[in-house]
């Protein structure tokens, strides 16, 4: 600590007195000694390590060593019962990852199955959430709007409870008999009983045009016969994606506000002189004005479906065709003792997230400086 | 001009009507919720839209606070009990040492600061959902496996958190810490009694986005525990929604428990609103 602290003091060495006045524009002490200030940034330097300190163990400890962990254990048949270091743990080499891939059996379908689930999440829930989110927001936003506080806070709400709780609310609501299909009937709709529900939409539509099972969708494709491919999200799926929706568009609703609250109204107003329609203003005006805002909302949209879990573990016994990797990898580890073949999926997981965050900052970086 | 004053009548009046029926989207599950929870279990299953209970009873309440004679598996006082608990420890800790680090980043000269910062600012972007398995195995490896300080330590700092206090701290004058420094006052006492004071919103705002955030934690604490003594009232609910009761679905008493998990967010929600929305946006900007 006392070197490190002494050769501190020399990256950045307050000897003069003009260098002590500009540190400290307040300083009147004007003539203190070098040696003395020299003493005060050692101590400083013991003290930024100090404060810091508590913070890295955690985060070493608890995040960055779990990472190279998971590496490990994914070479692994760790059963988790032992310690994953212990004698009757053997590596296995690529074997829980090619099991995943290349090998057919029941987890290359489970894990095609979790990969094709989270991707219709992905494209059905991201751009979804993101226009209810902009359009709440230019609704809350108009100037002559009153009650903005009880709207804003009407649809903030949902994003600040518990994931568990709300997932028991939607459950309740899509039963058989419950609200959803109680409203669907005053229209003349016979409800699906949804959570359980493992068929997939689009063969729902298919099936009712008149499309069945064709020969060219049985050809295999990473563990998933085509037709599982192009099924679409299962009707118990719609239940979360609308749940996904409905609690994260406040939270981007309040994104786009900001950022619509630094455009000022005398832009809008301008353009509105000049007999432009509500909707091309928008279009043309405050849409790209909102670009950066927009590419936020659509990245942080695109990393956290990929996180998809705590509603999947209250669904995943009624419709076990509904999985996300994230459960996937908790399932296959806890549930079924296979430790080794779950780090592979959460490693595959974790880079892929590494490289969607990158991608964002990058993208958020870029749009702020233009 | 009278019919484009009409017409501007009707497009204010179906404006309002569109945000009023969003609004009931977005808040009548709550609601539904809260009369449900007064239900008996048949009525709550085949007339769940019906507002008025048929019988009205307080059985699914009773049994959530565990009074009177029917003895139920979900023991939602201790559930209550955990959850407080530990989202308090959690959420003292995180404010202290997301400050303390917060504070060195933005202020104090050391070798490796630089370092230091890219180091929080790349674990920001470690999903925690991937972490699950070598978080179990290290917890197990430390003997803290199923314990309270199992699930307090490994959450005990956040990333986000001390980016979040260091953009505080940088806000800061130097001259109010020089001024402490001629006087005498060690960096800790600087720290402590003179910066902390100054950015009390962002105490706030931290306290706030860590209180909710432990106490809606889930999926930590589901892999850092497994007796029910340790269930929170995520897990503790999660156990029941899957299956823990054996009678019926029981869908008053599951409502009433997931209330118990909303109100005090609720509460806490509409009393320091603005603070959770700053801490929200600034949470997220960390990119």
């Amino acid at each position: 600590m006392a070197t490190l602290s002494e050769s501190s003091g020399s990256v950045k060495p307050v000897t003069t007195q003009e260098e002590l006045r500009s540190e400290a524009a307040v300083t009147r002490d004007g003539a203190r000694s070098g040696r003395e200030t020299g003493r005060l940034r050692r101590g400083e330097s013991i003290f930024g390590w100090f404060f810091v300190s508590p913070a890295v163990a955690i985060l070493v400890i608890f995040t960055v060593i779990p990472i190279f962990l998971a590496l490990y254990v994914s070479f692994t048949n760790w059963s988790g019962l032992t310690s994953p270091f212990s004698h009757s743990v053997q590596l296995v080499g690529l074997t829980n990852y090619r099991t995943l891939m290349t090998t057919p059996g029941l987890y290359q379908t489970d894990f095609a199955t979790s990969i094709r689930d989270n991707l219709y999440f992905f494209v059905i829930v991201v751009p979804l959430q993101t226009a209810l989110a902009l359009w709440l927001a230019t609704l809350v936003n108009n100037k002559y709007l009153r009650g903005k506080g009880f709207f804003r806070t009407a649809f903030y709400f949902p994003s600040v409870t518990s994931s568990i709780a709300i997932t028991m609310v939607f459950i309740f609501l899509f039963q058989g008999d419950g609200v959803v299909n109680t409203v669907l009937g005053w229209v003349g709709v016979k409800g699906p009983n949804w959570v359980y529900d493992q068929s997939g939409l689009f063969t729902n539509i298919l099936n009712a045009l008149g499309v069945h099972d064709a020969g060219w969708a049985n050809h295999q494709f990473i563990g998933l016969s085509l037709w599982d491919w192009i099924a679409g999200p299962s009707v118990g799926m719609c239940v979360i994606i609308i749940l996904l929706i409905w609690t994260t568009s406040g939270t981007f609703m309040l994104f786009f506000l900001a950022s619509m609250q630094g455009i000022g109204e005398d832009v809008d107003e301008a353009t509105a002189v000049d007999g432009a329609t509500p909707w091309e203003r928008f279009r043309f005006v405050t849409l790209p004005l909102l670009r950066p805002a927009l590419a936020l909302v659509v990245t942080l949209g695109f990393i956290s479906t990929w996180q998809v879990f705590d509603q999947i573990t209250l669904t995943a016994l009624a419709n076990p065709t509904t999985i996300t990797p994230a459960y996937f990898a908790y399932q296959v580890s806890f549930l079924d003792s296979a430790f080794g073949q779950g780090a592979a999926v959460a490693f595959l997981l974790f880079c892929l997230i590494i490289f969607l965050t990158a991608v964002q900052r990058r993208f958020i970086k870029e749009d702020l400086t233009t | 001009m009278s019919s484009r004053t009409y017409q501007h009548h009707v497009r204010r009046a179906l404006g309002y009507a569109v945000l009023v029926l969003f609004a009931l989207i977005f808040i009548a599950p709550f609601i539904i919720t809260v009369f449900t929870s007064f239900k008996t279990d048949s009525d709550a299953t085949l007339h769940s839209l019906d507002p008025v209970p048929h019988p009205a009873t307080l059985s699914a309440w009773q049994q959530i606070f565990g009074i009177g004679s029917s003895a139920s598996v979900a023991d939602v006082p201790r559930w209550l009990f955990n959850s407080a608990f530990v989202a308090v420890i959690i959420t003292i800790s995180r404010v202290f040492l997301d400050s303390l680090a917060g504070y060195a980043l933005a202020r104090l000269q050391f070798r490796g600061r630089k370092l230091i910062f890219g180091f929080i600012v790349a674990t920001m972007a470690v999903p925690g959902v991937v972490l699950l398995i070598p978080q179990f195995l290290v917890l197990k490896e430390l003997h803290l496996f199923n314990s309270y300080p199992g699930m307090i330590i490994p959450i005990a700092v956040d990333a986000v958190g001390i980016f979040l206090m260091r953009q505080f701290f940088l806000q800061v004058p130097v001259a109010l810490e020089e001024s402490g420094r001629i006087d005498g006052a060690s960096t800790f006492q600087i720290f402590w009694m003179i910066v902390l004071p100054v950015v009390r919103a962002g105490l706030i705002t931290l306290t706030i986005i860590s209180f909710q955030a432990s106490w809606n934690q889930y999926q930590f604490f589901l892999i850092a525990t497994i007796s029910p003594k340790y269930y929170t009232l995520t897990t503790g609910l999660a156990n029941i929604i899957g299956g823990g009761l054996s009678a019926g679905n029981q869908f008053p008493l599951k409502l009433g428990a997931s209330l118990v998990t909303i109100i005090p967010m609720a509460l806490m929600f509409f009393l320091l609103q603005k603070h959770l929305v700053r801490g929200r946006l600034s949470g997220a900007v960390k990119g």
